[in-house]
């Protein structure tokens, strides 16, 4: 606190200069060192525990955003119960793929963000909006990301305008596109996408959608080593988020348990999963 | 030139404080009562834009009355306060008390600077704990200092009389409804002991709900739940005492 109010205990005049409903600007105008991106970067390599797969999919009334449970770093496990999915506000969510700890750390600011400027203008940010501002927060990590140390996420979200659930994906230079139906970010993500692809249909309920996610992990996990697959024995399961009118909600542990379980279950009669038709 | 007139410290004091206290009672005033699940706020506010209620951080609620600009002002500050301690530190480490500090440190320097105009109002910090006993409600008068009020405050133009009136009537563990009620009551009474109706479209409730499953426990009343609540409060009140009146806070 000492730091922040320095000297007469008042608050100095950054906190009470109008104009900006932006947290980030604030920190960049009042202390620009706690900003990730205007951290000096050091020489050399450095190895973190990187997390790996996330997978969204659209439905009619809204989306699902997935992510497996495993970090790694190099060819070791680093992490087994990892989460990777948060809520970015009521209305929205996000997946990371790439470096945990800053990961975690982009995701922290990215809500305060969301919640800051809420309770500055008293309403709260558009769909594109919060995507733009996710945007220009990866930007500002390009120096780390060419180091190695890059974070790819995932945003989905309900677009109270259009009334729909709308994916955005990213790439490490914060460049933003909008995914229709699907999409998967992180190492297991070609798997993920290819599962999805003959999976996805475009009149699918959340049930269903919940389970094309899930599906679309295990293959994930299946082909690719750095990302981890149900857990049934330590009782880790996939995190399963559904983002509707009604807003966030996080699949609790008994109904994302069971939802992995029928798809381990029928995945031992059948091991590379459902078929599509040929034709 | 001439020599300027000397005035006593006292007096200069004296004057700051009366130009800011008749700022203050220009203003609407406005209660915040503690009830059985949370704390109430409650005021006349004919602008459904502008308020006089906000949400500082999860439990910390905040109310002003008097200037506008000056108010909406330190609301700002307050925000980027807590966000930012919250940014650094952690959620749990946002206290209604750090906060109010920062407040009366602030008002208190601008009002005894020669250079600036005193602050033309009057704060309500509230923090919503775990359970009643942990609830804070702390006053800011324009001056810098600090009241750490307990079940009921008013501030703005009527607040000594509206105090008054609230703390005879306030108890512990009222029903939402019921604190609802006795706050609407006593912002209808006028100056001269009067009463005046105030239409539901006009008042601005706001409450810091301990029961609220999200960890933002500040939520806006209005429309439909606003008249439900104060149309439910008079049927229940007639029919029975029961402070825990489940069906109309829901």
């Amino acid at each position: 606190m000492e730091a922040i109010t320095r000297s007469t205990g008042r608050l100095p005049a950054a906190f009470l200069t109008p104009g900006s409903s932006s947290f980030i600007d604030f920190l960049a105008d009042h202390s620009p060192e706690l900003l990730p991106g205007n951290r000096k970067l050091p020489e050399g390599i450095v190895e973190a525990p990187h997390g790996t797969t996330i997978v969204a999919a659209t439905f009619p009334g809204g989306v699902v955003l997935a992510g497996d449970r495993r970090a790694t770093m190099g060819n070791m496990i680093a992490q087994r119960d990892i989460e990777k999915v948060f809520p970015a506000d009521e209305y929205s969510a996000v997946g990371i793929a790439g470096t945990a700890g800053l990961a975690v750390e982009m995701v922290k600011l990215f809500q305060l963000e969301l919640e800051h400027f809420e309770k500055v203008e008293g309403a709260t940010l558009s769909l594109e909006g919060k995507a733009n501002r996710l945007s220009t927060m990866i930007r500002s990590n390009l120096g780390m990301a060419m180091q190695g140390l890059a974070v790819v996420p995932l945003f989905a979200g309900w677009d109270e305008g259009k009334e729909k659930g709308r994916i955005f994906s990213y790439d490490v230079t914060g460049g933003r596109s909008e995914e229709h139906g699907y999409a998967a970010t992180g190492s297991g993500s070609i798997f993920a996408r290819g599962s999805m692809k003959k999976l996805y249909r475009d009149d699918l309920t959340e049930q269903q959608a919940t389970t094309l996610v899930v599906q679309a992990l295990y293959d994930a996990a299946d082909d690719d080593s750095a990302t981890g697959g149900p857990d049934l024995a330590r009782r880790i399961f996939p995190i399963v988020t559904v983002i509707t009118d009604e807003g966030f909600r996080r699949l609790t542990e008994a109904e994302s348990s069971e939802l992995a379980r029928s798809v381990t279950d029928r995945r031992l009669e059948q091991p590379d999963g459902p078929r599509a038709a040929l034709l | 030139m001439s020599t300027p007139f000397y005035v006593s410290p006292q007096q200069a004091m004296a004057d700051r404080a009366e130009y800011a206290r008749k700022g203050i009672a220009r203003g609407r005033s406005l209660v915040v009562l503690q009830y059985a699940d949370g704390i109430v706020f409650v005021g006349e506010n004919p602008s459904r834009a502008l308020h006089k209620f906000s949400e500082i951080y999860d439990r910390i609620g905040f109310a002003a009355a008097g200037k506008y600009n000056e108010y909406e002002n330190l609301r700002i500050g307050g925000v980027r306060y807590a966000d930012l301690r919250g940014y650094t530190y952690d959620r749990d480490d946002v206290t209604a008390r750090g906060l109010a500090n920062v407040y009366a440190q602030t008002l208190g320097t601008i009002f005894s600077s020669a250079g600036e105009k005193p602050y033309e109002v009057e704060l309500v910090v509230a923090e919503v704990g775990v359970e009643p006993e942990g609830d804070q409600i702390y006053r800011l008068p324009h001056d810098g200092s600090i009241v750490d009020e307990h079940g009921s405050v008013a501030v703005g133009g009527n607040a000594e009389q509206i105090s008054s009136f609230l703390d005879q009537r306030h108890r512990d563990g009222m029903s939402l409804a019921e604190a609802l009620k006795l706050a609407v009551q006593a912002l209808s009474r006028d100056t001269n002991g009067s009463e005046r109706e105030i239409p539901a479209e006009r008042l601005e409730v706001a409450v810091l709900d301990r029961t609220r499953p999200q960890q933002r426990k500040f939520k806006r009343i209005v429309g439909r739940q606003l008249k439900r609540l104060l149309e439910a409060d008079d049927a229940a009140v007639a029919k029975t005492d029961d402070p825990s009146d489940e069906a109309a806070e829901e």
